[in-house]
């Protein structure tokens, strides 16, 4: 049986264990544990060390989906976690402006990892202070080559189309690096 | 869709070049402790600038650029009380006092100035109403934005060159031992005295900074200062544990069509689901 994983990264909130959830085929293994920081007081549980779900691709092949620890105490894990992925999406909450800075942060700790390519999912797009994709883009300073998709992870469409998306900019890669 | 924060994390050279680049229509609000501010655009250009119930009126701002006098500026708040700026411009370029370049430059000299006023403002709620404007009475200028955002970088570029210089507010700082130097006899600054008082190889910067009652940027700024005066150095806290090393990764090996089809097989599968 051969594996192969994706990591799905992106700051503390952004949506990371949802997106995980919506197409696993298995409840997402997850090490949640009670937050006891208040500016971390935003949810109930945060991932502490990290969550994975798992697709099965056919008899031999299986993917998984790595979900990173948002808060940054845990950076330790992102490197560990990082070996060896297929690529990485980094997930950003549309509507938490003051995580931007954050996420392109942990886009270039990831970038700097491995040269595997990534996309940007915009998260909770369907929230009414959500900010506009290109806003977006103007703020997390992504260059029109990368892929910023809007998303909604809780939506399983929005999630499969982010990492199809992955997926395309990867064999797009394996053509360049052949040609 | 919303455009709103806080100056904390998305700072108002971001917001400039936000605006710029999809040259948007419309007002920037920020609420900072104790203060306000309403900033116009039109198609991403600078329209109109407001800090807080300070007299943004025309007669003020002439008097402030110079072109009228105190004696002007007082009669034409008594006589033209009622008038909107445009009708005051209007009747002062028709009554040949000014010229409108100096109306208009008086104006963005005066709205890029509050602009500019703004970068010190490190926290406070931002938010941007579309395509809302000054009130029409109001002169409304073009000045584009790109000088403006210019200033802020190279404001920016300090602190990001001072995080370069000084990555970790986790170090500690030593005296430099040179025979000779009185610490005494050098002149510093009341803040500078206030960190060397508590530079100790067990006292952090973060320490220093909390002690000495200074931000990041402000105690990177002044321990520059004392880096390039040669008085102190950078070490490693006197108990922290050393720096763990971690290894690369190793990148994948593996035939390129085999990985091709793999990846065409995940494709497949995700589009199933």
């Amino acid at each position: 049986m051969q594996t192969v994983k994706m990591v799905v990264t992106g700051p503390f909130n952004a949506g990371k264990t949802e997106f995980i959830r919506s197409v696993s085929e298995i409840d997402v293994v997850s090490t949640e544990r009670k937050i006891s920081s208040d500016p971390e007081r935003v949810k109930e549980t945060t991932t502490v060390a990290m969550d994975f779900g798992r697709i099965t691709v056919d008899d031999d092949l299986v993917l998984y989906l790595f979900g990173t620890p948002g808060q940054k105490r845990f950076d330790f894990m992102w490197e560990i976690l990082s070996e060896g992925m297929l690529g990485f999406v980094v997930i950003v909450d549309s509507a938490r402006p003051e995580t931007f800075r954050e996420a392109r942060s942990i886009l270039e700790t990831f970038r700097a990892y491995a040269p595997t390519p990534y996309v940007v999912a915009a998260n909770k797009q369907d929230k009414d202070d959500a900010w506009d994709m290109e806003d977006m883009r103007i703020a997390l300073r992504l260059s029109p080559r990368v892929k910023l998709l809007p998303c909604v992870a809780v939506e399983k469409e929005t999630v499969k189309s982010v990492l199809l998306e992955l997926l395309y900019s990867i064999l797009a890669e394996m053509d360049e690096d052949r040609s | 869709m919303a455009l709103k924060g806080n100056l904390r994390d998305f700072t108002i050279t971001q917001l400039l070049n936000l605006i710029n680049l999809a040259q948007k229509t419309g007002t920037l609000v920020i609420e900072s402790p104790g203060q306000a501010a309403w900033v116009s655009f039109r198609e991403g250009k600078l329209a109109y600038a407001q800090v807080g119930q300070e007299d943004n009126s025309l007669a003020t701002i002439l008097y402030q650029a110079k072109k009228i006098n105190a004696a002007q500026h007082r009669l034409i708040k008594e006589r033209a009380a009622n008038m909107s700026d445009k009708e005051l411009g209007l009747l002062l370029i028709n009554a040949s006092y000014l010229s409108q370049q100096d109306v208009l430059a008086s104006l963005q000299s005066h709205f890029t100035g509050v602009l500019q006023r703004l970068f010190a403002w490190g926290d406070g709620l931002f938010r941007f109403e579309n395509d809302i404007l000054p009130p029409d009475g109001k002169i409304m200028v073009r000045v584009g934005l790109e000088n403006i955002i210019l200033e802020g970088t190279r404001r920016m570029r300090e602190q990001e060159q001072l995080q370069d210089e000084i990555p970790s507010l986790d170090m500690a700082l030593r005296f430099v031992d040179r025979p000779g130097t009185n610490i005494r006899s050098l002149s510093l600054s009341v803040d500078e005295w206030r960190v060397v008082s508590f530079v100790n190889p067990r006292n952090s910067l973060r320490q220093i900074a909390k002690a000495a009652k200074k931000n990041d940027l402000e105690i990177r700024r002044i321990v520059y200062g004392l880096l390039q005066a040669g008085l102190v150095e950078i070490i490693r806290p006197i108990g922290a544990s050393p720096i763990p090393t971690v290894q690369r990764p190793v990148a994948s090996q593996g035939n390129k069509e085999e990985q091709k089809s793999l990846i065409n097989r995940i494709i497949q599968r995700i589009r199933k689901l």
